[in-house]
């Protein structure tokens, strides 16, 4: 199947497609889901991070697939809501929409920069939340804030991790 | 057939997988289940790693505890031995007050019934993975006789309830969490309200009309009125009170730190606890004459 991202790569564009080595995406959402389990419990305030969503990011944005990063974002999530309380498929979907949009967008721009990095994962961070909300109003009928002030906090220090986190995850890249 | 466009195919993809979740989201409202089996699967898959991190993390924290952080434990030690001073100062007070205050008859009798009471420990080996919900994960499960609904707490307060009950562990709901409550009464006043979480740090004690009287640092007790917590267990301290329509806004600081559990206790009984019977057969035996009868509280 040729996909959007391999069309684009005979373009001018030149964006690269990246691939990783054996295991390492799989390593990386297990780890991720056993830290964001963990640290809570000995860091409260850690609470705030969202690491699941980040590493759906990464995977999409590095990826550049969209079919493999809604699946991959679909498994995050599902992963994540049976950790959690909500219903299977709150975070899965929101997820899935995630995994999405980051492959479009990885497929469209260079994301390899600091700065770019940050940015996207403040404004997918904040559809996160846009398509959780929606989903907790209009299938749950839980009532949700759209915006509090924790969660712009939330969306900076999230931003802040995951350029550090991609950093790190850039090395489980291929050569 | 008309054939899907290659670049419209991950769309059609992604509108698929996510009606598939919609609809299976509607089928755990509808049934009110909530996909047990892939819970089962996922927390069993990832419990060992979490096991591991937890054991990991104890390590790393003795590690440092023991051979880095000592310059604080001169200044801790004295800490301590001051807390420790006015506790002995308090509890002194409170034996005092126990001889001759009838309720405090009650609560011994209460507490010889703890005895008998089944209870397991269990350490905290993981939280939620969802930022907006406060749950944690015990290293017990329904292997270890724990069961849904079952009360969880610390020595110094009410935790929270059993959710959900793995074989090798189980899931618990926090009072702090949104969807979390408990029958709760005014140690002093025995205004009954419930209380519950706003996933914050402090907890919210509602339906206290404005009319009644309500006191900063006021202790909050469980009621027994929900059938999971046994009467007279602390559950937090009224820090603030403000005017409501037409309830006060009472805020409470939980009595167990929520924000740290590490190890907890789970009772291992679904059977509530009736006082009444106890003060009875405390009444009726010639040993404990101070003991008053009182009548049982219906829900």
């Amino acid at each position: 199947m040729i996909n959007d991202a391999f069309d684009l790569r005979s373009t001018e564009l030149h964006i690269e497609v990246h691939k990783f080595r054996t295991g390492a995406v799989a390593a990386a959402t297990i780890f991720t889901l056993v830290v964001q389990a963990l640290l809570p419990v000995y860091f409260p305030k850690a609470d705030i991070l969202d690491l699941p969503l980040l590493i759906t990011i990464y995977f999409g944005l590095s990826r550049r697939n969209p079919s493999t990063g809604l699946l991959l974002g679909t498994v995050i999530g599902l992963l994540q809501d049976s950790l959690s309380k909500s219903p299977l498929g709150l975070y899965g979907i929101a997820k899935t929409i995630i995994g999405y949009v980051a492959s479009s967008i990885g497929a469209r721009l260079d994301t390899e920069h600091p700065a770019a990095r940050f940015a996207l994962t403040v404004v997918f961070f904040g559809l996160h939340q846009c398509v959780t909300v929606l989903i907790k109003r209009l299938l749950l009928a839980q009532p949700e804030a759209l915006f509090t002030m924790r969660l712009a906090i939330a969306a900076g220090v999230n931003a802040i991790v995951a350029v550090f986190l991609f950093l790190v995850l850039d090395r489980l890249r291929k050569p | 057939m008309v054939a899907i466009p290659s670049r419209h195919k991950s769309l059609v993809l992604l509108a698929g997988v996510v009606i598939v979740q919609v609809l299976f989201l509607a089928v755990q409202i509808k049934r009110d289940s909530q996909g047990r089996l892939i819970r089962s699967w996922t927390v069993g898959a990832i419990s060992p790693f979490e096991r591991t991190g937890a054991w990991g993390f104890g390590r790393v924290r003795g590690i440092w505890s023991r051979y880095f952080a000592l310059q604080n434990t001169s200044r801790e030690n004295e800490n301590l031995r001051s807390e420790n001073n006015a506790l002995k100062l308090q509890l002194d007070q409170l034996r005092s007050k126990a001889a001759e205050a009838d309720r405090l008859a009650l609560l011994i009798n209460f507490r010889q019934l703890n005895r008998n009471v089944p209870m397991l420990g269990a350490r905290v080996i993981g939280a939620s993975a969802d930022t907006a919900s406060e749950t944690i994960f015990l290293d017990r499960g329904s292997h270890d006789g724990i069961r849904r609904n079952m009360a969880v707490i610390t020595p110094d307060g009410v935790v929270g309830k059993v959710i959900e009950a793995f074989p090798n562990s189980a899931q618990v709901l926090v009072l702090t969490d949104k969807d979390s409550g408990v029958g709760a009464m005014l140690a002093d006043s025995r205004i009954q309200s419930p209380v519950g979480g706003i996933g914050e740090p402090l907890l919210v004690m509602k339906y206290v009309p404005n009319d009644d009287t309500v006191n900063v640092g006021e202790r909050v007790v469980t009621s027994g009125m929900d059938r999971i917590f046994p009467k007279d267990l602390p559950v937090g301290t009224v820090t603030e009170i403000k005017p409501g329509n037409p309830f006060k806004l009472i805020r409470v600081r939980p009595a167990a730190n929520l924000e740290r559990l590490e190890e907890v206790i789970v009772l291992l009984t679904m059977r509530p606890l009736e006082l009444h019977k106890e003060a009875e057969s405390a009444a009726s035996d010639p040993s404990d004459k101070t003991a008053p009868e009182q009548p049982a509280t219906k829900p």
